[in-house]
């Protein structure tokens, strides 16, 4: 079984590092680039460009093809599309659980401090 | 690693807090994304003990999710293990409380992580503790209370 989790262990791995993070925007913004357009803002070199470049492809973010000595990157979106899914299911679930668990808590802190007798620890 | 981090001030103290966290009548209150009711809430709340919560939301759909409790610290910190019944999201994910006393109440912070494979599932403290790399999306909750 081809699991999701993995695939999301995959993606936000390769999204932890700020490089990696900085050419997806870019590739967001220009759709496609060549390798060594890629790499020109970068204080790093090519062969260190290129290991991230892997590292995204492996986690499906980027794919590259080859056409002469140009290599150019195209970005594909459905991983982090999925990441983000994930994401917002969690976000929703949770800031809607703890709005309400504040609402609770604070009647009941209202009820303690109106009968401090049967206050608790 | 991914995770959800939401931080949220409420205005009760942190014994009150915790107990609404562990106690089924306070998870009946609150558990779910939306209005639905709560249709189980079972909770033995010490190290090792389980958890089992049902809710069905506005939409008719049920949700389930069970798990252990890893760490019980009244009133400071609650962490169990996640995992829900439907395969919606499979495998098992972290969830943390920690509760930290502020002026006329207390200052929540939830984290929700996902495990990154099956392997770090495998050895899943040993994983979540050490070398997995962590991305935390931070937001607060726009409707952040204030405590006066």
């Amino acid at each position: 079984m081809v699991n999701s989790q993995m695939r999301l262990g995959r993606t936000f791995a390769a999204l932890v590092d700020p490089t990696r993070r900085a050419i997806l925007t870019r590739l967001e913004r220009a759709g496609t680039a060549t390798v060594s357009e890629l790499a020109s803002p970068f204080a790093i070199r090519l062969p260190a460009v290129m290991k991230h470049l892997g590292v995204l492809d492996e986690a499906g973010l980027i794919s590259r093809s080859k056409s002469g000595r140009t290599v150019t990157v195209r970005l594909r979106a459905a991983p982090m599309r999925e990441a983000l899914a994930w994401l917002r299911r969690y976000e929703r679930f949770w800031s809607e659980s703890i709005d309400r668990l504040a609402a609770y808590a604070e009647a009941r802190e209202a009820a303690a401090r109106a009968h401090p007798r049967k206050r608790r620890r | 690693m991914i995770s959800v981090t939401l931080v949220r001030r409420i205005a009760a103290r942190p014994s009150i807090v915790f107990d609404a966290l562990t106690t089924p009548e306070g998870i009946r209150c609150w558990l779910g994304p939306d209005e639905g009711p709560v249709l189980i809430a079972e909770a033995d709340v010490r190290v090792g003990g389980r958890f089992r919560l049902r809710f069905r939301k506005l939409d008719g759909s049920e949700h389930e999710s069970s798990g252990e409790y890893l760490e019980v610290r009244r009133p400071e910190r609650l962490a169990m293990t996640w995992r829900w019944l439907d395969a919606e999201d499979p495998g098992v994910s972290r969830v943390e409380f920690d509760l930290r006393p502020v002026r006329d109440g207390t200052e929540l912070t939830l984290t929700h992580s996902a495990l990154a494979d099956e392997n770090t599932r495998r050895s899943h403290e040993e994983g979540w503790r050490g070398s997995l790399t962590k991305l935390a999306l931070h937001f607060q909750t726009t409707r952040k209370k204030r405590v006066s």
